[in-house]
């Protein structure tokens, strides 16, 4: 039987997403017997295009991102969002809060007409997307879980509980007892609580599960001493783009 | 008469997205250029009005292969902006965290990126079946290196423990001994590096230009110092601008610098050019062998002078956790920060090159204005001007050989073409 063609395409991003999944198959070589990768342009000159499973990293943040989008999902029989910026904007989103207009200028000055861009947007927007690896980046176990699913036909398995289940199990000190703050109650587990292990609140690269209390989480925020507008910007770090579509804001 | 015409679309092996384009007519270089078509990301804007705690998480997402780079220059510039002096442990592990991101990304790129041209690869892929040992090695010494931040930062890519004022959690010193036994062990790999690169043939092109790099009095510089130049100039970091003078191009997203000269080069050769007599005697041993030594003209060599400095990091990283162990790590809290309206550069020497973050902090904590300078944003135009030299005087080779030549040439940079697109010049607003 012939291997699955594998292909890597990366939007708007840091390609840490790529850069991770080189480093799961550092210690998994074996994937490279199982699969054929036929593009990924940031490890290898080849380009095929023809492929079963397109994983794409980044944020769309220009009108001309969606029609290449949409010309890898018309060939992709499996289409897979690689990370935040795919899976739900991610960090490019939070110049969404600004007039475009403004940002624009801000960074190109007079010349601001010369390079176009638009909201930054999930790659959900404008394709439909089969799956989604979160994470900022994207956590090494849960691309190789997710991968053999799909190797072996089976539906990827994406936690769907709040972080602090794993952050329990890791037997951390919660970080509100330390007079930090955490977005732990409302985003989705499976990156082993990485964040708050290292001492820091969890900043909510995975995105919101399914049925998130935001406004008990805020009303904790606030009984633990800290500003709305910390709370806000804690948020917004990589859920701009969900935040403002739950407070029903157009991104066009 | 000779016509050649190359139109690289999407330069693969390389970080973000470049297009090389070169056209010759009747034997006479008509047009050569290196489009960034990268989209733009705007990262200055996205910190207006964010707190100075979040700029180095937001920051290091610029890139994930320099990410510890970003994120320790972001933590400089809100430090020196707010007045923070973090102590000796926290500038020890930062040091240490720094040789891990060095050996990291210069190991990437000359192994992983460089090496399949000189073996006429398209990739590392076919080298696992052909040259395995090669390959083994580099997965060995890249592992070793991600462990490394891992055991300061959390993980590699977008670091976690590292803040303003110090850390929030500290590697304990049965894993510092254990770093210290694999890096000692890696010498070995570095050895075999050395030789594995002696052998290869790099391409013989001179171009005299201009190196811009950090410098220090007492060591060789990753974080913090002065900027040195080649040509003799000595700057303050809060002068960067006189040294940067980015301008606005059409064909390119990321801007484009210069200093004395119509260009200049950052990066590995830059520093080893710079600062050659500061660094380890190991390294400098590693030079000779390579045939590297300053000052060197060839910006092919700047993956010669990237294994130079793996060597470095390797014998600076076993004496910096020889001095943290002389010293016991003590279980100290971040520095306290007392929030002023104040202004600030800071500066890293990160892999590619010369970095400065400039950032406005309000009264309040939240950033009023940013402005960042990326290493490979500062060597477009040096790229520029060694494709027009170098294209007359290989005119005569065949058009894939010559394509081949110019793509290997942008490929010796190492550019981060994601990171440069971000980050363009800007006035402060408000």
């Amino acid at each position: 039987m012939s291997r699955p063609k594998v292909a890597f395409f990366d939007f708007t991003s840091c390609e840490g997403c790529q850069l991770t999944v080189l480093d799961a198959l550092q210690t998994h070589p074996e994937l490279l017997d199982a699969v054929e990768i036929v593009q990924f342009r940031e490890a290898m000159s080849e380009k095929g295009e023809d492929y079963l499973i397109a994983f794409v990293e980044g944020s769309l943040a220009r009108p001309a991102d969606e029609e290449r989008l949409r010309g890898i999902r018309e060939k992709a029989g499996i289409l897979v969002a690689l990370g935040s910026c795919a899976h739900i904007g991610g960090v490019n989103a939070i110049r969404n809060r600004q007039p475009l207009e403004k940002v624009r200028k801000h960074v190109y000055g007079e010349k601001w007409e010369w390079f176009d861009a638009y909201e930054a947007r999930p790659a959900s927007a404008a394709v439909k997307v089969d799956f989604f690896i979160p994470g900022c980046p994207i956590d090494r176990s849960e691309f190789l879980e997710v991968v053999t699913a799909l190797l072996l036909g089976r539906q990827p398995k994406i936690r769907d509980y709040p972080l602090c289940v794993e952050c329990k199990l890791k037997e951390n000190v919660c970080l509100y007892d330390k007079g930090k703050s955490c977005l732990g109650p409302i985003i989705r587990a499976g990156c082993g609580a990485i964040c708050p292990t290292y001492g820091d609140g969890c900043e909510g690269c995975r995105g919101l599960i399914t049925n998130p209390n935001i406004n008990a989480a805020e009303d904790v925020l606030k009984e633990h001493g800290l500003s709305v507008k910390e709370i806000m910007a804690q948020m917004d770090m990589f859920g701009t783009y969900q935040m403002m579509e739950m407070e029903g804001v157009g991104h066009d | 008469m000779t016509n050649v015409s190359v139109n690289v679309h999407h330069l693969t092996r390389v970080e973000g997205h470049g297009n090389i384009i070169v056209d010759v007519r009747n034997g006479e270089l008509k047009e050569c250029r290196l489009e960034i078509v990268e989209s733009p990301r705007f990262f200055e804007a996205m910190l207006l009005g964010k707190p100075y705690q979040q700029a180095s998480h937001i920051t290091s997402r610029i890139c994930g292969i320099c990410a510890v780079g970003h994120a320790t220059t972001s933590l400089r510039t809100s430090e020196r902006a707010l007045g923070v002096e973090p102590s000796q442990q926290t500038v020890l592990l930062r040091k240490l965290n720094f040789f891990g991101e060095i050996i990291d990304s210069h190991v990437l790129h000359t192994y992983m990126l460089v090496a399949p041209d000189f073996f006429g690869v398209g990739s590392v892929i076919p080298l696992a079946k052909t040259h395995t040992d090669v390959v083994l090695r580099a997965l060995r010494i890249k592992k070793l290196s991600g462990d490394l931040c891992a055991m300061i930062g959390g993980r590699h890519t977008h670091p976690i423990a590292l803040c303003v004022g110090g850390f929030t959690h500290l590697p304990n010193e049965s894993e510092l001994r254990a770093m210290r036994k694999r890096l000692v062990d890696a010498r070995r790999d570095m050895d075999e590096t050395v030789a594995l690169f002696k052998t290869l043939d790099w391409p013989q092109f001179e171009r005299e230009t201009e190196y811009v790099s950090l410098t220090k009095s007492d060591e060789y510089a990753f974080i913090d110092g002065q900027i040195k130049t080649s040509d003799g100039f000595l700057y303050d970091l809060d002068a960067y601008r006189q040294v940067t003078n980015e301008k606005i191009v059409p064909h390119s997203t990321a801007k484009h610098a210069s200093h004395n000269r119509e260009s200049y080069m950052v990066g590995a050769l830059a520093r080893v050019n710079n600062n050659f007599d500061q660094l380890h005697p190991q390294a400098k041993d590693a030079a000779a062998q390579l045939g590297l030594e300053p000052i060197c003209y060839n910006s092919f060599l700047n993956s010669a002078a990237q294994i130079v400095e793996m060597v470095h990091s390797v014998e600076e990283s076993i004496r910096t956790i020889d001095e943290l162990l002389a010293r016991g790590i003590k279980p100290e809290e971040p520095v306290e920060v007392e929030v002023k309206e104040c202004t600030g550069v800071g500066s890293c020497d990160v892999p590619r090159g010369i970095l400065f973050h400039d950032y406005e902090i309000g009264d309040d904590g939240l950033i009023t204005g940013a402005n960042c300078v990326i290493p490979t944003g500062q060597n477009y135009a040096n790229m520029e001007a060694d494709m027009r030299a170098l294209v007359p005087q290989i005119l005569d080779r065949p058009e894939p050989e010559i394509t081949l030549m110019m793509e290997m040439l942008i490929r010796a940079y190492d550019p981060c073409i994601s990171c440069s697109t971000h980050f363009l010049e800007v006035e402060f607003v408000g």
